[in-house]
């Protein structure tokens, strides 16, 4: 049975630094990753595989350049990568984009379960996970910690919400968003990272999946759209207290505090 | 699609244990300003098995309609009820723009029901808006860990959803002579739709006194502090100010010094006290997506080139090891003196 892993290649967001004089988001130069969490994904289903049995396939969309990620997928314990890749579904927002995976994981075939990231470090929605689950109409378990089989088809999985752990069974097949406590992502080796490199990451095109409806994908497809993007501007022009010794500085701030009404 | 159609503000009401949450209570105030500009009605949305304290309180915070969805099958969050009965409740009564809290189940709510209806989610506001010529709620948001804010419209699809995050707008004042118009609504979801059941809940480490969200101060330790035991100072000058609750940065959670709950910023809660006092804290960007409105900043650290300095209206350039024990002392005299 197929082992479904989606994995985004987002650039390293530590990296990005504004231009000060346009204020706009500087993204030359700044290195394309896996998305972070999405390592966690790949080494849940690699263990999943491991424990009982299955085959890893990795799927992603995104342009060319995201075959890197696909390949490193691969160094990281993945049997197989496919890139889902076409002009159309450019501009695609979660709605879109968690449509065309839906298309592409039926043409891999059947699968027992699949494995997100909570949240990709860019788009930052955490949408396309369990919207995906939903253009399937599986199950699906967000936040997820842990994942076990119980018997032949129940799958326990333990999930975080803010006041705690929940712990809940789930039919197969379904979906698990997971986060970076489910698990430590394992290294490549040399040797896992050279075959990666010689391998084929084959792709799947809008004309590879037939039955796509095409009022669904792209920008066409989005109901949201972004109308405008900005960087705040939100230094301030504070005061750095000047004193000699840390009492001084204490007394001057609360006198300040205490001028301003917040104590 | 007709638009004209889909009327209404609603408000997602997302209870634990038969309490409403705090962050839907901040969207009903919210969401009045919002449907007071396109002359809606704003509505609540409780979904559960045992409803009667939330339609109590949302009545209080002031709501003009409560649709309330009661059943056995939705004693706790589970996307395939909740979802199921969400959906059901916007095809019989359309409303205009639906606002959820940005929770764990919240996010989980709106991407299914979305996705089922077939409209657009804008993920994790921290401004909302409306343009009043078409009625488009104007969505605002951190993208690229806060580097980035951009601005979404859901055009041509109703209705036009958006979970927000908590803490970013105050709730109003509760007022018990309020009432509302209660509508229940007769759903249920079919046992074989649902396909996931809890089967144990395992309660987290709940804090003693404030979170961080609820506290109208603030004082926030980071990765300067050093260590789990060093955090007493921290929590020393909490203790001194009024209402006062101890945050944290990621670094200093990751460390194990605090637990998560306490974690501000962009993968932990949003705040805005009156103030926020942040002791050994870089002022890395994720950090400051939780924290930059506060209404006054004070920054403590011993790096004068730290980025928290920017957005501070008081900074110390010091030891917070010497600063802060100072500064306990200097708000303990000015209590003793009032
Ligand atoms: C500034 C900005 C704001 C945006 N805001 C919104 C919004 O509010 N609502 C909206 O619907 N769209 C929004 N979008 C569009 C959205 O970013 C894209 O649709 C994107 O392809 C997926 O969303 P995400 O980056 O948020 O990923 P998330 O949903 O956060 O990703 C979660 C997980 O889904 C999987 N995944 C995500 N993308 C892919 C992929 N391409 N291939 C394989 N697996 C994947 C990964 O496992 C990932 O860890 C926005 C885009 C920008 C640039
Ligand atoms: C996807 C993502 C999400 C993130 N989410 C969050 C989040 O929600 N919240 C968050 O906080 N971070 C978050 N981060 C991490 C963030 O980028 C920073 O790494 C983190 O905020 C740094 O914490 P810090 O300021 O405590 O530590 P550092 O950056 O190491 O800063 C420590 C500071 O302490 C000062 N200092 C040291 N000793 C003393 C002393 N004795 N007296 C005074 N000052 C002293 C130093 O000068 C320094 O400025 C996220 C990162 C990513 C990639």
């Amino acid at each position: 049975m197929n082992i479904i892993v989606l994995i985004k290649q987002v650039p390293d967001t530590s990296e990005i630094k504004i231009d000060p004089e346009t204020n706009r988001l500087m993204r030359a130069g700044v290195p394309s990753i896996i998305n972070p969490v999405d390592k966690n994904a790949i080494e849940a289903a690699v263990q999943y595989k491991e424990e009982y049995g299955g085959k890893v396939v990795v799927l992603s969309m995104g342009p060319s350049q995201a075959k890197k990620a696909l390949k490193e997928s691969l160094a990281l314990g993945a049997d197989e990568a496919y890139l889902v890749t076409d002009r159309l579904f450019g501009g695609s927002d979660t709605y879109a984009t968690s449509y065309i995976l839906s298309e592409a994981i039926k043409k891999i075939g059947d699968f027992d379960i699949i494995f997100a990231g909570q949240q990709a470090i860019d788009g930052d929605t955490g949408q396309t996970g369990p919207s995906t689950a939903q253009h399937l109409g599986i199950s699906r378990l967000t936040y997820v910690v842990d994942v076990s089989l119980e018997g032949e088809d129940t799958v326990i999985v333990k999930r975080e919400v803010e006041e705690g752990i929940e712990v809940i069974a789930s039919k197969k097949p379904l979906l698990c968003t997971v986060t970076k406590a489910i698990n430590k992502p394992r290294y490549a080796t040399i040797k896992s990272i050279l075959a990666a490199n010689q391998a084929e990451i084959g792709e799947i095109t809008a004309a590879d999946l037939g039955e796509i409806d095409k009022n669904k994908i792209g920008l066409k497809g989005s109901p949201t759209r972004v109308k405008k993007t900005f960087t705040p501007d939100i230094s301030k022009n504070g005061e750095i207290i000047a004193a000699d010794t840390a009492e001084e500085a204490a007394e001057k701030l609360v006198d300040k505090l205490l001028a301003k009404n917040v104590l | 699609m007709n638009f004209e159609e889909y009327k209404n503000l609603w408000v997602f009401i997302e209870t634990f244990q038969g309490k409403p949450k705090d962050v839907g209570l901040e969207l009903l105030n919210e969401g009045r300003r919002l449907a007071d500009l396109t002359q809606e009605r704003l509505c609540a949305v409780i979904i559960g098995s045992d409803v009667d304290e939330s339609v109590a309180k949302v009545t209080a915070y002031g709501v003009d309609d409560v649709y309330v969805v009661k059943g056995k099958e939705y004693e706790n969050y589970c996307s395939d009820s909740y979802g199921d009965a969400m959906a059901k409740l916007v095809r019989k009564f359309k409303p205009a723009t639906i606002l959820i809290g940005a929770t764990h189940n919240g996010r989980d709510l709106g991407s299914k029901v979305a996705v089922t209806l077939q409209t657009g989610l804008t993920a994790d506001c921290t401004n909302l808006d409306v343009d009043q010529e078409t009625e488009n709620v104007i969505w605002e948001r951190p993208a690229f860990g806060g580097n980035l804010y951009a601005q979404i419209l859901c055009a041509d699809s109703r209705p036009q959803m958006g979970t927000v995050r908590a803490g970013v707008f105050k709730k109003g004042e509760p007022d018990d002579s309020r009432t509302a118009n209660v509508i229940e609504v007769d759903i249920h979801t079919p046992q074989e739709l649902i396909t996931t059941k809890l089967r144990e809940f395992i309660k987290g480490e709940e804090p003693a006194d404030l979170k961080p969200a609820e506290a109208n101060i603030v004082v926030a330790g980071g990765r300067g502090v050093g260590s789990k035991e060093n955090f007493s100072i921290i929590q020393k000058l909490a203790d001194e100010l009024d209402g006062a609750a101890v945050g944290a940065s990621r670094a200093a959670v990751d460390a194990g010094w605090v637990p998560h709950f306490r974690q501000v910023g962009q993968t932990g809660t949003t705040v805005t006290p009156e103030l926020y006092i942040a002791c050994g804290i870089s002022g890395a960007i994720q950090h400051q997506v939780g924290m930059k409105d506060s209404a006054t900043i004070v920054a403590i650290n011993k790096d004068p080139d730290a980025p928290i300095f920017e957005i501070a209206d008081y900074g110390i350039v010091g030891d917070l090891f010497k600063v802060v024990p100072e500064l306990t002392k200097a708000i303990k005299e000015l209590k003793a003196a009032k």
